[in-house]
C-alpha cells in the first residue's frame, strides 16, 4: 500500500498543556491522605518538646487504657531495627546512630519519642496526649558557630567538639593568587535555615500481608526505589517483598528526597499489629521534624587585580547539620564547594568545610541544595569587588566570564562545564531591562534622595544529577517503553515526578520519536512493583537524565520496530518516521499499529528477534549539565521604614533546549518565588534553648500572591552536549539565580549610605537600622 | 432546595444544638447539591467531615490552622476555611467543594483556564485556589472592594493583577504558580463577562 | 491538629448563653478564627463550646440617631461591605478590609476579635480612634466600656467573668471628617506589625479634632492623645507623628523589635494623618 506520509509536527518546544492536569483540577487525584484501606489504623507520634534532654522514663499506661488504642511503641521496642540511613561517604565522617525512636536522650525539638496507634486519628491524637515522658532537660546549642566554641554543650556527648566532619578542597594555588592580588574583599555571608514547606506534608500508609509476608508502603516521597531498598535494610526484610507506591505528591522541593524514621516505623508497626496503619504529619511536625534547608555561615575572601580580574577565592564554610545526618545531610555543603567558582575563569579555590552538630532538626537538600548558598556567596562577593573597584557590576562579570569558546571548561573544583555562552543571557537581560536607562533613572532618583537599586546575578548551577560517581546510590536513570498490542504506548520511568510535569514532557518525547499521538502515551511512575529500579526526582534531573534514558529506550524500540517493518514490507532497508515504517524504494509502508500487532501475534518473526515490543534503558550520564543565566532586579527602599519594593524582575535563563515552555515558565516562576522567599521573608529561627521560634505558618512567611512581583522571564538556548535531548534542567534555576540578584539590588540601593552587605532575609527592620546607622 | 427541605434542616439543626463530648450526632450537610448525612463528634472540622466521613477528598489539608487556604470551600457562595469550621455549624447550608465545580461533567471555564495557564504544578493547593477564585470573582462582580481598591467611592473596580493578587492572597502555593493562577482567573473572568456581554447583544 | 473533645451548645437567647457559661468550663465561639486554632493546638481545651450564632439580632448593623451599633457576631466582611458602616463610620470599614484574607473576613467576627484582644488585631486602632464603646452583657445586666479602657493588656480586656460582648457602638463620623487606617502587615500572619487609625476634622487652616489609634506597637491598642493634642494645637503632622507612642510599652518579636515598631507607628501615623487630611472636607 502506498501512502503519502506527512511527518507530524514535532512537539519538542511546544507549549503543550499538561497531561496530569485533568485529575489535579477536579480534585480527583489521590494524594497520600486521600487513601483509605480496610481496617486501617492511625498513628500519632509523640515528640520531644526539649532540644536536649535525658529520658528518665516513659509511662504509657494512661494512653493504653483509652478505648480504641491498639498499640504504643517507644524506643525500647525498636532497638533491633536499623538506623535512619545516611548515604554520605566523607572520610572521617562521624555518624551518630539515628534510632527510629529516641532511646535515652532526645536531641532536638520534634525528636520522635513514641508512636501511638489507634482505630482512628482522633483517638491516636488523644492517646498521644496521655503518654507521659519524664525528661531531664540538659544544655542545648542551636547556633553552629556557638556549637564550635570551646565549652559549648555537646550535642552528642561522645563528640564534645560538635564537629561531624572537616572537608577540604582546593584547586590551583590560592596562596600565590592572593600574593599577586591588588585587592582582597572579605565578607561573612549567611544562608539562613529555611523550611521547605510543601503544602502537602509527609505521610505514610503501611500495609502488611501476613500470608505473603509482603509489605506495601505508600509514601509521599521523591525516591520510591531508594526508599524501598533502605527501608528493607532498616527492617531486615527481603527487598523484593517490600513494595513502595508513591501516590500523587503535593510538592517536595527536596524535603521528600529522604528516608525518614516514620516511614520505617509505620512499616514495622503494620507488621506488628497486622493492620494497615496511616501516619500523616501535621504542619507543626512538618516544621519541627522534616528536614530544613541551607544553614550556612560562610567566610569568603576574594582576590583580584585592580582591573577587576578575579584571581582566587578562599572559603571557610560552616554547615549547620542539625542533630543527625539524614540521607544526604553532609553532602550538601560539598556541592556548594564544587559550585564556588560560579561562571568565572579564575582557577584558584581553597575551601574548608566544617560540618557542625546542633540541637536542631537536620538540614538536607532543599531546592538548590548547596548551590544557592554558593551562588549567593560568589555573586555577592563579585558585587562587593565591583563596589570596591568602583566598577559596574555587569562589566566586572563580563570581564571574568569563562569565554564561549572555552567549553568544555575545566574548573578549579574539578568540574567540566558542558557548554555555555555566559555573556549572552546577561546582555539579553540588560537589553530587556534597559540597563543603561535604568542606571540613568537611578542617578536621577538618587539625586532626589530616593534609594533605588539595580542588582544582577549571573549564576551557574550543577544540574542533571548526575554521574553515578558523584551520587551515593548511583546517578543514572531508567526507562522502559512498551508498545502495547493495540499500539498504545506505556512508559515506565524511574524518575518520580511530583509537579514537574514529566508525564507531559515524556509523552512529547515519545510522540516525536514514535510518531504517535501524545494521548496514546501513558507515563507511569512511582510504583516499585511496576517500574524497573530508578533513582528518583531531585537535582533538576528528571528530564535531563530520566528523559535521556527514555530517549535511548525509544531508539532501541524503534530499531526493533524497524525489523518488524522491514519483514512486513519484504525489504531490508526501511525508514521509521511519523508512525510508519516506509520502504523508500517502493513507497510502501506499514503503520505503527500494524507493527505492534505483528510483534505480539508473532506469526512470523524477523531473524534473531523476540516477540513483543518492549525496550528498557538504564542511562548513565557522562557528566552533569550546567545551566546558567542572568537575573536583574530593580528595587526601591522606603527610606523611612526600610520596606523593599521590587519594581522589576527580569530573568534570562539558559537551561539548554526547552521541551515545553509552559512547564518551564512554571518552574522558573516557582523557583523565583522560593528565591524571593529566602531573600526577603523566610527564616527558620531557633532560640538559645533550641526552641523553634518560627514554628507555624503564621510566623514563617511563605511568598504569597499579593507580594509577588511580575516576572519578566525569557531564555537563551545553549544545548547541552551531555545528553541526546540537549536539555540541562530547570527545577532549581530560579531559586539559585534569585536571592543574590535581590540582595545585590538592595545593597546597591543602600550603597550611597556606605552599605556593602546585608544578610538574608532582608527584613525591613534590618534595612531601617542600616539607614539609621548611616545617618548617625 | 425546596422551602420544606430547608425548614426540615433548620429543625434538625435546632435539635442538634446540644451535644455532649461523647455524643456523636447525626447531621445533614448539603454538599454540591446532595444531601449527605454524617455522624460526628462536635470537634470534627468541616474539612475532616468532608474528607474522612463523606469521602470528598478533593478538599485538602495544608496546615489545619487557617493559614494556607488549601481547605477553602464555598458556603452559600462565600469562601471559608473548612479547617477552622466545625461541621456541626454548617447544617443545612449550601457547601460547594472542588468536586462540585465542573458543570455537567465538563470542566468549568475557570478549570480550563487553570490548565491553559499552568496555574498549578503539584496540584495540592489547587482545589482551594479554585474555590477561592470562584468566590473571588463573585465578590468582585458584586462590587466588593478589597484592601488595594484605590477608590471605593467611585463604585467601579478595575479587574487588575493587583486586585486579583490581593484577593487571592489567602491561598498559598509553594510551587509558586501565582503568575499562572492570576492569568487563569483574569481569563476566566473575562470569558464569563464576554459571554454575558454577548448574550446581551444578541437580544 | 485535633482539639480535645468538648460539648457544643447553640443557645437561642443571650440569657441561655449566659447560663451555659456559669460553671466556668465553657468558651464562647464566635467566628472561631482564634479559638479553633488554639483548641487544635490544645492550648485551649474548654469542656464546652457555646456558639452564639443562633441568637437573633447579634449580627445586625444598625444606625439610629447618629449612633451606629454593630452586633458582636457581624463578620469582618459584613462590616467592610455594610452600607451603614461605609456611610457612617468608614474608618471601621477600612480597618475591617485590612484584616487577614477574605476567608478569614468571611468567618471572623468583630465581637470575637474584640474579646480575644490580640495585641496585633486591626480593629482596636479604629475603635479607640472612633471612641467606640463595647457593650457587654452578663447575668447582672448590661454595661458599656470605652474602647480605650477596654483593651487592658495583651489578650486581656476589661471584661469580667460571665460577660459577653454583644455589640460595638460607634458615634457617626461627621461627613466632613477625614479618616485613614494605615497598616504594616506581617508577611506571614497578615496581622498588623503596626496599624494606625486616624480621624481629623479641619477648621479653616487648622485641625479642629484629631483622633489617633495605634495597634500592634504595644501590648494593647492605645490613643496617641499627645499627638492628637499637638495636631489640634496647630503643630504640623510631622511634629505630631513624632510623639506617637511616647511613654507607651512596646512589643517585640522575631519580625520587629519594640524600637522599630514605635518608629513604624510614627512614620505611619504621619502618613495616615496626611491621607486623612486629604480626605477631610
Amino acid at each position: 500500500m502506498a501512502t503519502t506520509i506527512t511527518k507530524p509536527e514535532t512537539l519538542f518546544g511546544k507549549r503543550v498543556r499538561r497531561q496530569e492536569d485533568p485529575r489535579l483540577i477536579t480534585g480527583t487525584a489521590l494524594y497520600l491522605d486521600d487513601l483509605k484501606m480496610p481496617g486501617m489504623h492511625h498513628a500519632c507520634v509523640v515528640r520531644s518538646p526539649h532540644a536536649a534532654a535525658k529520658i528518665r522514663g516513659i509511662d504509657t499506661s494512661a494512653a493504653r487504657a483509652l478505648p480504641g488504642v491498639a498499640a504504643i511503641f517507644t524506643g525500647a521496642d525498636v532497638t533491633g531495627l536499623g538506623a535512619v540511613p545516611c548515604a554520605a561517604s566523607i572520610p572521617g565522617l562521624r555518624v551518630p546512630h539515628h534510632h527510629l525512636l529516641a532511646q535515652d536522650r532526645v536531641y532536638y525539638v520534634g525528636h520522635p519519642v513514641a508512636v501511638v496507634v489507634g482505630t482512628d486519628r482522633y483517638i491516636a491524637r488523644d492517646a498521644a496526649e496521655l503518654v507521659e515522658v519524664d525528661y531531664e532537660p540538659t544544655a542545648a546549642v542551636a547556633d553552629p558557630e556557638k556549637a564550635l566554641a570551646a565549652g559549648a554543650p555537646a550535642v552528642h556527648p561522645e563528640w564534645p567538639d560538635n564537629v561531624a566532619f572537616n572537608f577540604h578542597q582546593e584547586g590551583g594555588d590560592t596562596e600565590e593568587a592572593f600574593r599577586q592580588a591588588d585587592v582582597v574583599v572579605r565578607q561573612r555571608i549567611t544562608s539562613q535555615r529555611l523550611i521547605p514547606t510543601s503544602i502537602e506534608t509527609r505521610g505514610v500508609i503501611a500495609e502488611w500481608r501476613a500470608g505473603e509476608r509482603s509489605l506495601t508502603l505508600h509514601s509521599s516521597t521523591q525516591i520510591p526505589h531508594l526508599l524501598r531498598t533502605l527501608v528493607a535494610g532498616i527492617l531486615g526484610m527481603p527487598e523484593n517483598l517490600l513494595r513502595v507506591i508513591t501516590p500523587e505528591v503535593g510538592g517536595g522541593f527536596g524535603s521528600k528526597l529522604n528516608v525518614y524514621a516514620e516511614e520505617a516505623l509505620m512499616a514495622y508497626i503494620a507488621m506488628k499489629i497486622n493492620k494497615p496503619v496511616k501516619w500523616v504529619e501535621s504542619r507543626r511536625e512538618n516544621f519541627q521534624a522534616t528536614i530544613h534547608g541551607r544553614g550556612h555561615v560562610d567566610y569568603f575572601e576574594l582576590a583580584a587585580l585592580r582591573d577587576g580580574t578575579i584571581l582566587g577565592l578562599k572559603l571557610k564554610l560552616i554547615q549547620d547539620l542539625g542533630a543527625y545526618h539524614q540521607l544526604l545531610t553532609p553532602v550538601i555543603p560539598t556541592l556548594s564547594v564544587l559550585m564556588m567558582p560560579g561562571l568565572y575563569r579564575f582557577k584558584n579555590v581553597n575551601a574548608d568545610v566544617v560540618g557542625v552538630f546542633t540541637n536542631c532538626v537536620p538540614t538536607d537538600a532543599y531546592r538548590g541544595a548547596g548551590r544557592p548558598e554558593a551562588t549567593h556567596g560568589i555573586e555577592r562577593m563579585v558585587d562587593m569587588l565591583a563596589q570596591e573597584l568602583k566598577m559596574d557590576p555587569a562589566e566586572i562579570r563580563l570581564k571574568n566570564f569563562v569565554h564561549a569558546d572555552e567549553f568544555p571548561y575545566g574548573t578549579a573544583t574539578g568540574l567540566t562545564y558542558d557548554s555555555g555562552d555566559y555573556a549572552k543571557p546577561l546582555h539579553k537581560a540588560m537589553a530587556e531591562a534597559g540597563y543603561e536607562q535604568l542606571r540613568r533613572e537611578q542617578a536621577a532618583a538618587r539625586a532626589e534622595g530616593r534609594l533605588v537599586g539595580i542588582g544582577l546575578s549571573t549564576y551557574g548551577e550543577i544540574c542533571a544529577l548526575g554521574p553515578s560517581i558523584a551520587l551515593p546510590a548511583g546517578g543514572w536513570e531508567s526507562a522502559t517503553v512498551k508498545v502495547e498490542p493495540s499500539g498504545k504506548v506505556t512508559v515506565l520511568t524511574g524518575a518520580s515526578p511530583h509537579g514537574q510535569g514529566e508525564e507531559t514532557t515524556f509523552a512529547q518525547i515519545v510522540a516525536d520519536e514514535l510518531g504517535v499521538p501524545m494521548d496514546d502515551v501513558l507515563v507511569v511512575h512511582g510504583d516499585t512493583a511496576v517500574v524497573q529500579y530508578g533513582i528518583g526526582t531531585f537535582g533538576s534531573r528528571g528530564t535531563a537524565v530520566g528523559g535521556s534514558a527514555l530517549y535511548y529506550a525509544l531508539q532501541d524500540l524503534k530499531a526493533k520496530m524497524k525489523k518488524f517493518g522491514a519483514m512486513m514490507l519484504g525489504t531490508e532497508q526501511v525508514n521509521f518516521s511519523g508512525g510508519y515504517c516506509v520502504d523508500e524504494a517502493t513507497g510502501k509502508s506499514v503503520t505503527f499499529a500494524e507493527m505492534a500487532v505483528a510483534a505480539y501475534h508473532a506469526k512470523k518473526l524477523p531473524a534473531n528477534t523476540e516477540p513483543g515490543l518492549v525496550a528498557t534503558h538504564f542511562w548513565e550520564p557522562p557528566n552533569f549539565t550546567f545551566p546558567f543565566g542572568a537575573h536583574l532586579v530593580v528595587t526601591e527602599v522606603d527610606r523611612e521604614t526600610g520596606a523593599i519594593e521590587i519594581k522589576r524582575y527580569v530573568c534570562v535563563d539558559d537551561i539548554g533546549r526547552i521541551i515545553n515552555p509552559l512547564i518551564v515558565d512554571g518552574q522558573v516562576h516557582g523557583g523565583v518565588a522560593q528565591g524571593l522567599g529566602q531573600a526577603l521573608w523566610e527564616q527558620a529561627v531557633y532560640d538559645e534553648s533550641g526552641q523553634l521560634v518560627s514554628g507555624e505558618l503564621t510566623d514563617y512567611a511563605l511568598p504569597r500572591a499579593s507580594r509577588m512581583p511580575w516576572i519578566e522571564s525569557s531564555h537563551t538556548e545553549t544545548p547541552s552536549p551531555v545528553n541526546p535531548l540537549g536539555v540541562k534542567g530547570v527545577g532549581e534555576a530560579g531559586t539559585i539565580g534569585c536571592s543574590p540578584a535581590v540582595v545585590n539590588s538592595v545593597v546597591d540601593a543602600l550603597s550611597p549610605l556606605g552599605v556593602r552587605h546585608i544578610d538574608m532575609p532582608l527584613t525591613p527592620e534590618k534595612i531601617w537600622k542600616l539607614i539609621e546607622g548611616a545617618r548617625a | 432546595m425546596t422551602h420544606s427541605q430547608n425548614a426540615e434542616l433548620e429543625r434538625q439543626a435546632a435539635e442538634s444544638s446540644v451535644a455532649g463530648p461523647d455524643n456523636r450526632l447525626r447531621i445533614t450537610l448539603m454538599v454540591n447539591g446532595d444531601r449527605r448525612e454524617v455522624e460526628i463528634e462536635p470537634r470534627v472540622s468541616l474539612l475532616d467531615a468532608l474528607r474522612e466521613r463523606l469521602h470528598l477528598t478533593g478538599t485538602k489539608k495544608g496546615c489545619d490552622q487557617g493559614a494556607c487556604g488549601a481547605c477553602t470551600v464555598l458556603v452559600n457562595g462565600e469562601r471559608i476555611l473548612s479547617c477552622l469550621a466545625l461541621a456541626i455549624q454548617y447544617t443545612g447550608q449550601e457547601i460547594t467543594t472542588v468536586e462540585g465545580l465542573a458543570l455537567d461533567g465538563s470542566l468549568s471555564p475557570l478549570q480550563q483556564a487553570f490548565i491553559t495557564h499552568d496555574g498549578f504544578q503539584c496540584g495540592y493547593c489547587t482545589s482551594g485556589q479554585l474555590c477561592s477564585a470562584v468566590g473571588m470573582m463573585r465578590e468582585f462582580d458584586d462590587g466588593v472592594p478589597s484592601a488595594v481598591t484605590a477608590d471605593v467611592a467611585s463604585g467601579t473596580i478595575d479587574f487588575s493583577d493587583t486586585e486579583i493578587k490581593e484577593r487571592m492572597s489567602g491561598n498559598l502555593c509553594r510551587c509558586g504558580a501565582y503568575v499562572g493562577i492570576c492569568d487563569a482567573i483574569r481569563e476566566a473572568h473575562s470569558e464569563v463577562h464576554s459571554e454575558v456581554h454577548h448574550a446581551g447583544e444578541s437580544r | 491538629m485535633i482539639s480535645n473533645a468538648f460539648s457544643y451548645h447553640t443557645p437561642e437567647t443571650l440569657e441561655e448563653a449566659l447560663a451555659m457559661l456559669e460553671d466556668g468550663g465553657g468558651k464562647i465561639l464566635a467566628g472561631g478564627m482564634s479559638l479553633i486554632p488554639l483548641m487544635k493546638l490544645r492550648l485551649a481545651s474548654p469542656e464546652s463550646v457555646v456558639d452564639l450564632r443562633r441568637i437573633p439580632g447579634l449580627k445586625a448593623i444598625t444606625e439610629e440617631g447618629g449612633a451606629v451599633r454593630i452586633g458582636a457576631m457581624a463578620t469582618h466582611h459584613e462590616i467592610e461591605i455594610s452600607p451603614v458602616i461605609r456611610g457612617k463610620c468608614p474608618l471601621l470599614g477600612e480597618a475591617a478590609s485590612a484584616i487577614g484574607d477574605i476567608q478569614v473576613r468571611n468567618m471572623g467576627t468583630i465581637g470575637g476579635s474584640v474579646a480575644h484582644a490580640d495585641p496585633a488585631a486591626d480593629y482596636p486602632a479604629a475603635l479607640v480612634a472612633l471612641e467606640a464603646r463595647i457593650r457587654l452583657r452578663s447575668a447582672n445586666g448590661e454595661r458599656t466600656v470605652e474602647a480605650s479602657e477596654f483593651f487592658v493588656d495583651a489578650f486581656t480586656t476589661a471584661m469580667e467573668a460571665g460577660e459577653i460582648v454583644v455589640a460595638i457602638e460607634v458615634k457617626e463620623e461627621e461627613a466632613s471628617e477625614g479618616f485613614k487606617y494605615e497598616k504594616v502587615a506581617h508577611p506571614a500572619s497578615g496581622f498588623p506589625v503596626v496599624g494606625v487609625a486616624v480621624r481629623v476634622k479641619k477648621s479653616g487652616a487648622g485641625i479642629a479634632m484629631a483622633r489617633i489609634g495605634v495597634t500592634g506597637m504595644g501590648p494593647h491598642a492605645f490613643r496617641a492623645r499627645n499627638a492628637e493634642a499637638l495636631l489640634e494645637g496647630g503643630a504640623g503632622a510631622a511634629a505630631a507623628a513624632a510623639v506617637v507612642g511616647e511613654g507607651e510599652e512596646t512589643n517585640s518579636d522575631l519580625y520587629a523589635s519594640g524600637e522599630y515598631r514605635r518608629h513604624l507607628a510614627r512614620v505611619h501615623a504621619g502618613r495616615a494623618i496626611a491621607a486623612a487630611l486629604t480626605r477631610a472636607l
